[in-house]
């Protein structure tokens, strides 16, 4: 395997790997971190290393960015929850914000883009009613594309707020309704905990949360209603590993493996370990998350038990496709990426359903050309 | 990748083309400006398809920050390309001081800044006021210090427009022109490299003593901006407000209540220079 985003990896793994790093090194070192939405965390990674005089405020103003992002994905959660005060189910947030919201390392310096919430199937009506009602309103009015979401999404079409110009992603499960792994949606929303309610003023919590510690969920409060939940932990990483490797074409990989590095160290223990085999096959994740876990320890040099361990001949090309970067931010290994991308879809749907999506898209296209 | 190393103000660049052409002229219009080793950002000119390195070759305008519907353009205006795309990594990716969407002319180690809507004449009042005495700050943006509120210079080329050009050749005879760029979309464009003095004294900066709303096109007039009406335009007027959250607002504060602002109208730049000292002489 060529280095390529190797020198990234690096960094993030051994920070004291860039003290020999010299000005070409430096500027491949940020082109890469900043192509994969990585330059936040590299920045916070860093934050007590010597470099040099101008690396130290390039990577200071990534650490002002990472605080505007963390800030204005907190704002965006609240706002959500003050819109859903009156829906008794539970809201679940997924991704950047919920590891901002429950204080994980995952989210130190993490690029935050679209706020993605998790609720139950059959209360999308309400949660959809109460959302429009609220100020948001749909990206792309396209009947097809509306039909073709909701009929085999895992989400509803992209929502975005009037004002606030943010987008909102409404998940009722993790991966398209059309793939053929199918997780227990319905019990992920289960065991689903209550987030620290200092969420509410919009501060977010400390740099450990009741999600980050071991024992006992904290209890529900009284109603349950208007606080936000986070997903169990070995559910979190389900999901984080169902984004990366069951579902797209690994474009930000990296990032996503990064989650997972983080939040497989930040929980280890024996008990943990077990419940993520029981729930990774409870999900049919089971050989995504061992390839996942794989790969977080062979890439970011995760602690891994013994019997997680191994090699898969098909690894070394999910590592080589995650590190498709070159010093000047570009993509490489078009060959590679172009087979990654149709697997992607080749995961999503059957053959002839995939085939009519694309001849109705060309077709759309041919029409507005 | 053909590469080109630049500094403008505080801000350095690297800047990597899949041709020659466009990096030989930014090294002859950028040669008196410091060429440094470590760099905050980097730009790329790349075909924008696989034939277009060769075939009506066509520049895909990218860097480590970049917009996703960017239109490409004719390789023969690259030079336009990479400014362009040198100023989207100073409003998507600066975050040391807050940024203005304005230009600025310093006299006395004080400084004017003049913001507006593109097209109200602010790039070519600054080249036309950096050949009368004042030196030259920058054409694009201003650069305000959240420490010091002191104004900091990012003097990269001036990038003239259609009838500009033929008024800044006559103005400044002795200036350095880029090559004639015709039919961009933002019509004629041609760099011209800033005055000596504002390359050499490029880290200088100067505390704010006045800012101006120019308009062009309109008979000359003077309007009092309240500070409010100020803050509220300088919001829009700034890529980085929101993100950089109280630092910026700590910084626009103190500048629009410790710097007077006047919205002025005119219509030739001789009359612009003219209403510019008489404001400046009397608040200032």
């Amino acid at each position: 395997m060529s280095r390529d985003a190797m020198l990234l990896v690096d960094a993030l793994r051994e920070p004291a790997s860039t003290c020999g790093l010299d000005a070409q090194g430096w500027a491949a070192l940020l082109s890469m971190a900043r192509a994969e939405r990585l330059v936040g965390t590299l920045a916070a990674r860093l934050a007590s290393e010597a470099v040099p005089g101008r690396v130290a405020q390039t990577l200071a103003d990534a650490r002002t960015d990472a605080g505007y992002q963390r800030r204005a994905a907190l704002w965006e959660a609240d706002c959500a929850r003050r819109a859903l005060a009156d829906y008794d189910g539970k809201v679940v947030l997924l991704k950047g914000t919920a590891y901002v919201a429950a204080g994980l390392t995952a989210g130190e310096g993490r690029h935050i883009g679209d706020l993605d919430i998790l609720v139950a199937r059959e209360d999308l009506p309400q949660v959809e009613a109460a959302l429009l009602a609220a100020g948001w309103e749909w990206v792309k009015p396209d009947p097809y594309d509306d039909a073709y979401y909701r009929d085999h999404m895992h989400e509803l079409p992209p929502l975005i707020h009037r004002t606030r110009d943010r987008m909102i992603d409404v998940h009722h499960t993790i991966l398209p309704l059309t793939a053929r792994r199918t997780p227990d949606a319905v019990g992920m929303m289960v065991d689903a905990v209550y987030l620290p309610s200092r969420l509410r003023e919009g501060l977010g919590v400390g740099p450990r949360s009741s999600i980050a510690v071991s024992g006992p969920p904290p209890t529900p409060p009284a109603s349950g209603r208007g606080e936000l939940c986070a997903l169990s932990q070995p559910d979190m990483v389900c999901h984080s590993v169902a984004h990366l490797l069951a579902d797209g074409e690994l474009d930000g990989g990296l990032r996503n493996l990064w989650d997972i590095h983080c939040l497989l160290s930040e929980f280890a223990g024996a008990d943990f370990w077990t419940q993520l085999r029981e729930r990774a096959s409870h999900h049919q994740l089971a050989e995504p998350v061992g390839r996942a876990v794989r790969l977080a320890h062979q890439l970011y040099g995760t602690e891994i038990p013994q019997d997680w361990m191994g090699q898969h001949w098909q690894d070394r090309y999910y590592a080589a496709r995650m590190t498709a970067r070159d010093g000047w931010g570009r993509q490489t290994r078009k060959l590679l990426r172009l087979a990654f991308y149709i697997r992607s879809h080749w995961l999503r749907m059957p053959p002839l359903m995939l085939a009519r999506h694309l001849w109705v898209k060309w077709r759309k296209g041919q029409a507005s050309a | 990748m053909h590469e080109f190393r630049v500094q403008v103000g505080p801000a350095a660049f690297r800047i990597g083309s899949a041709w020659r052409a466009p990096i030989a002229q930014m090294a002859e219009l950028y040669r008196d400006y410091p060429h440094p080793d470590f760099t905050d950002f980097t730009v790329r000119l790349e075909p924008a398809g696989w034939l277009r390195r060769w075939l009506r070759p066509s520049v895909a305008i990218g860097g480590d920050y970049m917009l996703p519907d960017a239109a490409p353009l004719p390789l023969a205006q690259g030079l336009l390309a990479a400014e362009m795309a040198m100023n989207l990594q100073m409003a998507l990716g600066w975050r040391r001081h807050l940024l203005l969407h304005a230009s600025a002319v310093e006299r006395d180690g004080r400084v004017l800044v003049m913001t507006g809507q593109s097209g109200s004449g602010k790039s070519t009042l600054s080249a036309l006021l950096g050949a009368r005495g004042w030196r030259f700050m920058g054409d694009e943006f201003v650069l305000l210090d959240p420490e010091s509120g002191d104004a900091v210079p990012f003097p990269r080329l001036i990038s003239l427009k259609n009838s500009a050009i033929a008024a800044m050749q006559a103005s400044a005879p002795d200036a350095r022109f880029g090559p004639l760029l015709d039919g961009t979309p933002k019509g004629d464009i041609r760099h011209m490299v800033p005055p000596s003095d504002a390359i050499a004294r490029m880290g200088q900066g100067g505390a704010p003593a006045l800012l101006l709303f120019p308009r062009y096109g309109y008979p000359g007039a003077v309007r009092e901006v309240a500070p409010g009406e100020t803050f509220m335009r300088l919001t829009q007027a700034s890529t980085n407000y929101v993100a950089l959250g109280e630092a910026g607002f700590t910084a626009l504060t103190r500048f629009v209540t410790s710097v007077p602002s006047r919205a002025i109208d005119y219509q030739s730049g001789e009359e612009a220079v003219a209403l510019v000292e008489k404001l400046w002489e009397r608040l200032a």
